[in-house]
């Protein structure tokens, strides 16, 4: 049997809405499962053109024919594809609010993540997207912004009003054939945020998109498109988080970044999805495809704390085409209990004189497993290419695991390639030695950690940097004892 | 202040310390010498609450307070402060952070708000002009890359800076040139008060000519085999630890 758009809509309205230890706001939600019609009827909830519904269901074929990757090093039941709803909106979202109207059930959701819109706007001078499940919900400072030509918004407007830029960037870095999670992404995404800065602007404010789950059984996938024109300048910085739940939740987003000439983009990711519980039970699937492409005398920099979701695969990666351009990536990755993660970054070198930095430091704690695994790729014409790579380990206890997979492929004999690595196990002897001074353990491994991780910590914005080092200390919590 | 009492204590099953008693009172300050291997630096542990050391026997108790209950962190909130023979690295982490987290934890403890970072300064510069250091020196991760000599400096700046009960200086004079000894030593002499006490644990005497000890006990196979006052010092440089072996 056809399953229409008019069988959908009375599902819809006869559908039970959750009241649970979530926030309690009515939520539109689609039935479960994954077919053309569901991606049709993404596109038509969204007022999508025909172009965009098009390379949806380009991207759902596409997907169909693909398999899930399994290289990485990490062990999970697959999701069913079928059981997840691939929309869910809060129900009184209006696409003409202001600030004003938005959800007071909402705005105490926020307050008690600590991030109350109105105290972002004033106290932090940051530009805030906030996506709710599926749908943003508001952006904050959009006429500051707008004054020096900023474009900062839900992809979703960004269709209906720049469908010129839209159209001529969405895919490039990322296309729907890359890899299985974003042939999906590709096919389903809900919305996400886009931003454009003009030539030669310097974005005077950080830019904020906070990400959160709250409905169960939904998937979320967050598309997300930056375009740095020639010149310019912004600082990106995204945030999740996801309630406690048992069932595993997906979440595959993907991020395609444009730094043009001489531009430089700094994206800081602080991610703290649901991890799942101490028997491993739970916790978010974190699947996300990262990417920029660097032209020329640009730079990019991704700085991430991931210390959320059971399962993390994901790797930040620059495209260093243009001569002279940079590419970094600086990360702090925690395991606890049963979680793992495989994380780290693709350095492609194409042109001249391109420079890579890699820093990465794997927390491992619990029964959790670490895996750093990272390309560092050197093209034939990319004369003077420099990379340097150091990769960091710090043990807690006997039963976890941590793992460095780096791969070097260079085509080209001007290149110089450095990489470190060590590991290192917090020692007893300096827990005792904390003691001893009166810290006590939790306290010390906090301390010591904090240390680990001072220089990717430094690389965050300073109000960012402050969040994640307690969001260390939280994700360590009762990992000795 | 402190008391010890028939102390026993062994690693892996193997005794160490075999029947110590000792007692301490405010204002004093003690020496513990003896050969290698005599139990010096585990008496020095023992006392602090390292694990690695089982206590089979005997009490230690600080104020009648018993010490052996309570978690080394918990110690040092009573005011127990420990000058390692080999202090620790910690990478990344700055010796005035960890300072500061220190005075702050045992503030804490103890019912008391963080030191005003104000105070927090004024008190890292006294303490560090005091210790004749170079304050760029604070701001190096904890012990890393530090010569012995340095090292132990950085444990005296943080005694001055904890202001601890009771001290126990475990061989603080090994990798101290003659100038550093003679700083540290001035240091100590200056944070002492009739409301403190020290315990100084070392193999030679030349630290004593600089701080000069109310008692010398002399420590050999896990037991005190004999006690005197700072004229015990001289006796065994002169003579050497092979008498005291008959003693034992």
């Amino acid at each position: 049997m056809k399953y229409t758009e008019d069988d959908l809509k009375k599902e819809l309205e006869t559908q039970e809405y959750e009241y649970g230890f979530y926030t309690d706001i009515e939520s539109d939600t689609f039935p479960k499962g994954l077919n053309e019609d569901v991606v049709r009827a993404i596109s038509k909830k969204k007022n999508e053109p025909k172009w965009m519904t098009d390379w949806r269901l380009e991207a759902f074929r596409i997907w169909q024919k693909m398999a899930a990757p399994d290289w990485a090093n990490v062990n999970y039941k697959k999701p069913d594809f079928q059981e997840i709803a691939y929309y869910s909106a809060p129900k009184k979202v209006d696409p003409n609010k202001t600030l004003d109207d938005v959800d007071s059930e909402l705005l105490e959701m926020y307050k008690k993540l600590g991030i109350s819109i109105n105290e972002q706007k004033k106290m932090n001078n940051i530009a805030m997207d906030i996506v709710v499940d599926s749908v943003s919900v508001a952006t904050t400072f959009k006429d500051a912004l707008a004054k020096k030509g900023i474009l900062f918004m839900p992809i979703s407007e960004a269709i209906q009003e720049h469908p010129e830029l839209v159209k001529k960037y969405i895919g490039t870095i990322v296309p729907q054939t890359d890899n299985f999670y974003a042939a999906l992404n590709s096919a389903v995404f809900t919305d996400g945020s886009f931003c454009y800065i003009p030539k030669g602007v310097k974005c005077p404010m950080e830019l904020s998109t906070y990400f959160r789950i709250n409905e169960g059984g939904t998937g979320q996938f967050e598309r997300t498109l930056l375009i740095a024109d020639e010149g310019s300048y912004v600082s990106y910085l995204e945030g999740c988080t996801a309630p406690a739940r048992d069932e595993n939740q997906l979440h595959a987003a993907v991020v395609e970044l444009i730094a043009l000439d001489g531009a430089e983009i700094k994206y800081s990711t602080v991610q703290n999805w649901f991890p799942g519980d101490k028997n491993g039970k739970g916790g978010v699937f974190n699947f996300v495809t990262k990417r920029g492409i660097c032209y020329k005398n640009s730079k990019i920099s991704w700085t991430q704390v991931e210390t959320g979701s059971a399962i993390t695969w994901k790797y930040p990666s620059c495209i260093l085409k243009g001569d002279n351009s940079v590419g970094e990536f600086y990360s702090i990755a925690v395991t606890n209990n049963y979680q793992q993660a495989d994380t780290g970054t693709k350095m492609i070198h194409l042109g001249k004189n391109t420079k890579s930095t890699i820093i990465s430091k794997g927390i491992s704690a619990g029964k959790s497993q670490n895996s750093y695994r990272g390309l560092v790729q050197i093209g034939a014409r990319a004369e003077n290419a420099r990379n340097f790579s150091q990769c960091d380990s710090l043990l807690m206890g006997n039963e976890c695991g941590a793992h460095t997979f780096p791969y070097i492929e260079c085509k080209n004999k001007t290149a110089q390639i450095e990489h470190e690595a060590t590991t290192s196990k917090i020692g007893e002897d300096q827990l005792f030695y904390c003691n001893q001074r009166g810290i006590d353990t939790e306290k010390a491994i906090a301390l010591i950690v904090n240390g680990f991780s001072k220089e990717v910590l430094n690389k965050l914005p300073m109000e960012f940097a402050v969040e994640a080092q307690k969001l260390l200390e939280i994700s360590l919590e009762g990992s000795v004892g | 202040m402190l008391k010890i009492e028939n102390l026993h204590a062994e690693i892996e099953d193997k005794g160490i310390l075999k029947g110590i008693n000792l007692e301490v009172k405010a204002g004093e300050i003690h020496a513990i010498m003896g050969p290698n291997g005599s139990g010096k630096s585990t008496l020095a542990s023992v006392i602090a609450g390292n694990e690695t050391y089982a206590v089979s026997e005997g009490t230690i108790t600080l104020d009648d307070e018993d010490l052996l209950d309570l978690s080394p962190d918990e110690r040092a909130h009573k005011g127990v402060f420990m000058s390692f023979q080999y202090p620790i690295e910690i990478p990344g982490v700055s010796t005035t952070n960890f300072i500061k987290t220190a005075i702050n934890e045992n503030r804490k403890a103890n019912g008391l708000e963080d030191l005003p970072a104000k105070e927090m300064l004024k008190m890292i510069r006294e303490k560090s002009e005091l210790l004749e250091m170079d304050r760029k020196f604070l701001s190096r991760s904890l012990n890393e890359g530090f010569s012995g000599g340095e090292k132990k400096r950085n444990e005296i700046f943080q005694m001055a800076m904890l202001e601890p009960k009771l001290a126990i200086l475990d061989e603080t004079d090994s990798g101290l040139d003659i100038d550093a000894l003679k700083i540290v030593a001035n240091g100590v002499n200056k944070l002492r008060n009739k409301d403190n006490a020290v315990i100084i644990i070392t193999h030679y005497q030349r630290l004593l000519d600089h701080i000069v000890p109310d008692f010398v006990h002399v420590l050999y196979d896990g037991k005190i085999v004999k006690s005197g006052g700072k004229e015990l010092a001289h006796e065994l440089e002169e003579k050497g630890y092979d008498w005291i072996k008959e003693l034992a």
